[in-house]
């Protein structure tokens, strides 16, 4: 069948008042980028849903990108006909008789938003489905498990007909909720965790800890790409490389093997939080989930999150490292984390960390130093990268291509 | 001179050339390399995966780097059937498979007992697909098939065969050699294909290149060990600067295809009905279902390899057979498969066209075709 139209449909951005508007405009801003590469298409939107008119661009490679888009409930593919009997019914069938196989099922309902049509919906659909009917062979009706459920939407301006719906990422478009920093490392739960706070309306702003030359230029190049899967998801995300070195090699030399990690934490969430300060964002998301490692016991949990007030936003506190990993393979980041460099996490971890470290004691350690001038100036060094998922060569190869 | 023979190898673009010494002199690291250099070497690649990925329209999809097509079918079939061994040790192909299809074939069953079913091919040189139909059985674990002929130009019913792979074999993978229809024949986009191969020097790229690529998930025994590149299925130092040119070759080839198709294709159908007017000649390449760049015709009873020498002398490049099996001057298998008379499989020429020729050639290689062809039946 030709379609012509595709219809979105919101969830629950259908419910949120007086953001509503803005969250629509945040939807279509996102839709718009995922589909720049079909130029020919058209938006429309109206107060419960946007229409996409395909102008002849083919409907299956853009059902797939809208099928991460997150804020739409579902979708469908439709054909679009004139608000008027005739009009539906030979639209109808004509749509019916392409899809249907002998022997098969079929039911219609009908929407009227346009109250003043001619008929109600029960009317309609005795009158479109006693017309298919008629005009078809070996097609029955069935109203509780139809084969074809054809779908018809009456609006004052014109009439949709559309057959199934696909199921959207849902959650709320990205930008919506605000923005807060994500701590990002190299491994995988982090990225998990940035998706899934994107998918709650999030527009996160990555921060990664970077100690050359204890830590190699490729770990953060896999940074980068993995910033890059997340922007798939939210069209843009800035990325922020702290300089790290000097600070963990003070660390070192200052606090007790055992304790390093907690201060080395410790350290990093004020740095991000001295970042998100800067960056008017309002919350930290990490990927920590409860007891995975030394770092996130409750205790260093207690002991680390001590140096800040600010929301941090956990949302893989409760999940399975398997379930991450499954996560980590649908969303697309699994292949990048995999790989094997080295973070600097991993390259300082002392042989045995506490895992029930004490808040008093590492506190005391770090007072023999002056660690504050040090933060300030890593913040001052930040090297902000703005990743984008973008189909076109990076800019350093586009004259090879 | 008018070359006439881009089915067995195309000259490169400069442009192909060109991108091939900048990359090899900007980009000279290992992509293996920890250091800068091989990190840049090493994006590079990827980015070239992604970029070939772009234009063949392929989602879902690994790109592995060959040496070419001949490695390609051996990293594809080798490596899924050793990988499925547990599983069956049925393999199919169809009869007028590229050697290095049919080879692999034959030494999986020598070496490791694979049972092999070679579906027929109709008068026409399409594989039968009832035949196909009545081969697969649940210990079948490959089925590959070609995409365009390489001797006739015949397209192969891919999508059909894919259908009833996936309904009939469900342990079965399907690898599609590609070679003849990239840039060729237009792929269409949702083909169902586990593995598909393709090779650069048919498309105006270099030789020494090629690709494999490989439906996400879907495993390979390696057979190609070592440094594990490529995904651990093609070991050895990547060859970035081959890898670019290979992209480069597919991006204009596609768009050379968009412009000069039409042409193309008028210029191969006037080459077929002409040369079947001519007497002595009969034609081996199908009217429907077949390349737009290739025309097969046999002219029995004279030795086809003084045509192809004689057309030489007035410019024309062409071939006997495919240049795989020309020098072997045994008759052509994929002709015998057809049916074709041993008279007529022993004296077949290829004419391959590639973009930019046109209808403007064909009455100078008819005229040129039927006055040699009328000399040598005279001189008999």
């Amino acid at each position: 069948m030709k379609y012509d139209h595709i219809l979105v449909r919101f969830g629950e951005i259908s419910t949120k008042g007086k953001n509503r508007k803005k969250f629509i405009e945040k939807l279509r801003q996102h839709i718009r980028f995922v589909l720049k590469d079909f130029e020919a298409l058209k938006y429309a939107s109206d107060r419960d849903r946007i229409t996409i008119m395909l102008n002849g661009e083919d409907p299956e490679p853009i059902s797939e990108q809208l099928k991460g888009v997150f804020g739409i409930q579902s979708f469908s593919l439709a054909v679009k006909c004139e608000t008027n009997l005739d009009a539906i019914k030979e639209a109808s069938l004509t749509a019916v008789q392409e899809v249907y196989e002998q022997g098969n099922t079929f039911k219609v309902s009908t929407k009227r938003s346009y109250k003043q049509f001619e008929l109600d919906s029960n009317e309609m659909n005795r009158e479109i489905g006693g017309h298919v009917l008629k005009n078809t062979e070996n097609l029955t009706v069935n109203v509780k498990q139809p084969d074809v459920h054809l779908r018809i939407e009456i609006r004052e301006h014109a009439t949709y007909i559309t057959f199934k719906d696909v199921k959207g990422a849902g959650g709320l478009p990205v930008g919506s909720s605000g923005r807060a920093m994500l701590m990002l490392s190299g491994g995988f739960d982090s990225p998990v965790a940035g998706y899934q706070a994107m998918k709650r309306g999030i527009q996160i702003e990555a921060v990664h800890f970077f100690s050359p030359p204890y830590t190699s230029e490729r770990a953060k190049q896999k940074v980068i790409d993995l910033a890059e899967c997340l922007a798939a998801y939210g069209g843009e995300v800035k990325l922020h490389i702290v300089p790290f070195t000097k600070i963990q090699e003070l660390i070192h030399k200052q606090v007790p093997e055992n304790y390093t990690m907690t201060s080395t934490r410790r350290m990093m969430l004020k740095i991000a939080d001295k970042i998100r300060a800067k960056r008017d964002a309002l919350a930290i998301i990490t990927g920590e989930s409860l007891g995975q490692v030394a770092s996130q016991t409750l205790e260093s949990m207690y002991a680390i999150n001590h140096v800040t007030n600010t929301p941090i936003i956990r949302p893989l506190i409760a999940v399975d490292k398997n379930d991450i990993i499954d996560e980590a393979r649908r969303i697309g980041t699994y292949d990048t984390s995999i790989q094997p460099f080295e973070d600097c996490c991993t390259i300082f971890t002392p042989p045995s960390p506490k895992t029930k470290p004490k808040l008093e004691k590492v506190e005391r350690y770090e007072s023999f130093a002056d660690f504050e001038p040090m933060l300030d100036e890593a913040v001052d060094q930040i090297e902000t990268i703005i990743v984008k998922n973008e189909k076109k060569a990076a800019d350093e190869f586009a004259d090879l291509f | 001179m008018i070359y006439l023979d881009n089915s067995a190898t195309t000259k490169p673009y400069p442009e192909v050339l060109q991108v091939y010494q900048q990359v090899s002199e900007r980009f000279f690291g290992n992509p293996s390399s920890l250091h800068q250099l091989g990190i840049d070497a090493s994006r590079l690649l990827s980015e070239t995966r992604k970029q070939i990925l772009h234009y063949t329209v392929l989602k879902q999809y690994e790109v592995i780097f060959t040496s070419g097509a001949t490695e390609a079918n051996n990293i594809a079939i080798k490596g899924a059937a050793l990988a499925k061994m547990n599983r069956g040790k049925h393999i199919v192909t169809t009869a007028i498979e590229h050697p290095s299809v049919i080879e692999s074939f034959e030494q999986l069953k020598a070496l490791f007992g694979f049972d092999i079913s070679y579906i027929q091919v109709n008068e026409h040189g399409h594989a039968d697909m009832n035949h196909l139909k009545e081969v697969l059985r649940p210990d079948t674990v490959l089925v590959s098939m070609m995409h365009v002929n390489n001797e006739t130009g015949a397209i192969q019913p891919i999508e059909e065969a894919a259908g009833m792979i996936r309904e009939h074999a469900e342990n079965a993978l399907f690898h599609v050699d590609g070679v003849q229809g990239m840039c060729r024949v237009a792929l269409d986009k949702q083909l169902d294909v586990d593995l598909l191969t393709i090779s650069g020097h048919k498309i105006h790229g270099l030789k020494g290149t090629g690709a494999l690529f490989l439906k996400k998930g879907v495993v390979l025994a390696p057979f190609i060990t070592g440094g594990e590149q490529e995904l651990g299925l093609r070991s050895g130092t990547e060859n970035p600067a081959g890898a670019v040119s290979l992209a480069k070759a597919m991006k204009h080839s596609f768009e050379l295809l968009k412009i000069h198709h039409d042409e193309m294709l008028n210029l191969k159908t006037q080459l077929q009905k002409q040369l079947g007017e001519i007497e002595g000649i009969v034609i081996n390449t199908p009217l429907t279902q077949s390349a737009p760049h290739i025309v097969n015709f046999s002219v029995p009873g004279i030795q086809i390899e003084v045509l192809l020498h004689m057309l030489e002398k007035e410019g024309m490049y062409v071939s006997t057979t495919s240049a795989c099996s020309a020098k072997k001057k045994e008759p052509s298998q994929v002709l015998l498969a057809m049916g074709r008379p041993e008279e007529v499989a022993k004296s077949s020429m290829r004419i391959s066209l590639t973009y930019g020729q046109g209808p403007e050639l064909a009455p100078q290689i008819i005229t040129s075709i039927a006055q040699s062809v009328k000399k040598l039946k005279g001189m008999r």
